[in-house]
């Protein structure tokens, strides 16, 4: 159209193909795969120990994969998640005071989650930024507060998961591991596909320019609402999972605000508003609480300082500085366009 | 009998604190038809074309397109609709690339399945002269692919109803030239056209009726050349220059 592409020939689009799938991307969402399969062994391989840590890791990237769905796709910055994380935990104790299997009530806690968050997200996402972030703090705290109350669920003093003493401690370890391994696994599957989709198109959209993507089509409430009953969820289960490795809880601890800033540390280390960034960040953390869990606050002003001093410095996080260094990028959520070969027929 | 108008605004204020950018604007405008916006700064065409596109809700009047009232009606219902806005200041979608930018577009707004939607990007890419930075990140773009992309992505919703501000400025001559031939088909293509200029000479090459707007009315509208002399036109813009 411009005098410059009239003389040198101009790419055309014509015929070109999308490609989802790189060769690169293909090889590592397998190697996921595997390592998923691989994780399902480990409790026949491994002592007990190793696989208490690693339900620990698990919960830890369950949380961070939640956080960053909200704040990196819906530009949701929630301080408010342990709501779901506290009633996951408390909802599972409920539900097996109920009669319910406690594993059965791991999984029903979480739906419950989900559902509780549907009529939440109509007041907290009229909230925008820190309005947001407050707004669902409150909410916790507010949850936790109510929780303290109750008397059948223990009250200020906290309960236990009693039911889970009629199996072995082995038998316990190892089934705690595999729902804690199927939940993550579930979780993590359902962000992958969603950012695949269409929809997930859009929210990456909402996360770049919520007004612009709105301009173009995008239902910006809609799509934050299925990320906040996602996260919800997740976090719901982390909760359970959560007790069923320390099997007390009181309402103090697993409603505390602590657990948004381990959250917001593994997203920002690891890199927001990326894929592969919170489980990176999730194991850095975990490292570090084996190293340092035991400091107190020196432990948890390290962590805010490490937080603060990415996001300003390494703004996109670790995983964000090696897509930028190699400009590859590793899971196959992105859209390639592929031209047609000049002299078509000649297969490239 | 008159045609109805494709789209209608009536009687549109619109105030910020104790200034009404907008006081009082009648717009219609009839299916196809492409018209230019001129005033000087801070006359309220940017905030006309938000009212329009649906991204702030008048204070009072009414919108209405193809015969429906729209004027609580979300921006993106708009878009869906057929009502397809380029921004004055380019708003990408940064972390995404050129094609994942209009495939948004192309997704929701233009209502495509996955397929219909790969093509009418690639159409677009390439009738936006992008298609050689369809893979690049959008934050990565100059002032000129940014322009051109808030284009694409506004055609991708496969819009009948065009709404431009100031896609021209900032371009070289040869630049505006390019967007001129492109503007001049999609509206031979059938697409209506509000486009908001400075450059009046580049707009008139596209539109067969000029409005001119100042301080939140339309001071003026109709055939370009006698706008652009109507004394109150020249009075508006004496004001500014001399300011
Ligand atoms: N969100 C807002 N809040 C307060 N005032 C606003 C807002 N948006 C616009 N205004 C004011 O309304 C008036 C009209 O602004 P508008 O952007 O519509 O002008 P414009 O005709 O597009 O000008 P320009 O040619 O500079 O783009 C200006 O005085 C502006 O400062
Ligand atoms: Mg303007």
């Amino acid at each position: 159209m411009t005098a410059a592409s009239q003389t040198s020939p101009t790419p055309t689009l014509a015929g070109a193909r999308i490609q989802r799938w790189t060769p690169l991307s293909a090889g590592f969402t397998s190697g996921f795969g595997v390592l998923i399969i691989a994780l399902a062994f480990v409790p026949v391989v491994m002592g007990a120990s190793v696989v208490q840590d690693l339900t620990n890791l698990l919960t830890l990237v369950l949380m961070a994969v939640m956080w960053n769905a909200l704040a990196g796709y819906a530009g949701l910055v929630s301080v408010g998640l342990q709501a779901y994380i506290g009633l996951g935990a408390y909802a599972t104790v409920w539900f097996a005071l109920h009669g319910v299997d406690p594993y059965v009530a791991m999984v029903l806690a979480t739906l419950f989650c989900a559902v509780v968050s549907i009529p939440l997200s109509f007041i907290v996402l009229r909230f925008r930024g820190a309005q947001f972030a407050i707004g669902t703090w409150v909410v916790a705290e507010a949850i936790g507060i109510y929780v303290s109350f109750d008397n059948q669920l223990g009250a200020g003093t906290g309960t236990s998961l009693t039911q889970l003493y009629t199996y072995s401690p082995t038998h316990r370890e190892h089934y705690t591991y595999w729902l804690t391994l199927t939940l993550t696994a579930f979780f993590v599957i359902a962000v992958f596909l969603l950012l695949r989709s269409r929809l997930g198109a859009s929210l990456q959209a909402i996360r770049d320019d919520e007004g612009a993507a709105s301009s173009v089509g995008v239902r910006v409430v809609a799509g934050k609402r299925i990320l906040f009953i996602l996260a919800a969820a997740g976090c719901g289960a982390a909760g359970a999972m959560t007790l069923a490795n320390i099997l007390f809880i009181e309402p103090t601890s697993i409603f505390s605000v602590n657990y948004s800033a381990f959250m917001i540390f593994m997203v920002l280390v690891g890199g927001l508003g990326t894929f592969e960034g919170p489980i990176i960040g999730a194991i850095i953390l975990y490292f570090i609480q084996q190293q340092f869990g035991n400091d107190g606050t020196s432990y948890l002003i390290g962590l805010g300082a490490t937080a603060i001093a990415f996001a300003l410095f390494i703004p996109r996080g670790i995983w964000g500085l090696v897509e930028e260094r190699t400009g590859v990028r590793f899971m196959p959520v992105g859209y390639r366009v592929r031209r047609r070969a000049p002299d078509s027929g000649v297969d490239p | 009998m008159a045609p109805q108008p494709l789209l209608a605004a009536v009687e549109v204020r619109r105030q910020f604190g104790a200034l009404a950018a907008l006081d009082g604007v009648d717009l219609a405008i009839g299916p196809g038809e492409a018209v230019g916006i001129v005033g000087p700064n801070g006359a309220g065409k940017t905030t006309l074309l938000n009212v329009l596109a649906g991204t702030i809700a008048p204070s009072s009047g009414t919108v209405a397109f193809r015969g429906t009232d729209i004027t609580r009606a979300a921006a993106s219902r708009r878009a869906r609709l057929g009502i397809g806005r380029a921004h004055q200041v380019p708003r990408p979608f940064g972390g995404m690339t050129v094609f994942e930018n209009c495939f948004v577009s192309a997704s929701t707004g233009g209502g495509l399945r996955r397929r219909a939607a790969y093509e009418r990007c690639l159409e677009v890419l390439t009738l936006c002269d992008l298609d050689d930075v369809a893979d690049r990140r959008a934050d990565t773009l100059g002032l000129l692919g940014r322009k051109r992309l808030e284009l694409a992505r506004a055609l991708a919703t496969n819009p009948v109803l065009l709404l431009l501000d100031e896609i021209g400025a900032g371009l070289t001559d040869a630049e505006a030239e390019a967007l001129v031939v492109m503007i001049n088909e999609l509206h031979s293509a059938g697409i209506a056209i509000i486009w908001i200029e400075h450059i009046v000479h580049v707009l008139v090459q596209v539109v067969s009726r000029l409005i001119c707007m100042d301080a939140g009315r339309v001071i003026a509208d109709g055939e370009p050349r006698a706008v652009m002399s109507d004394a109150r036109v020249v009075d508006a813009y004496l004001g500014t220059a001399a300011a």
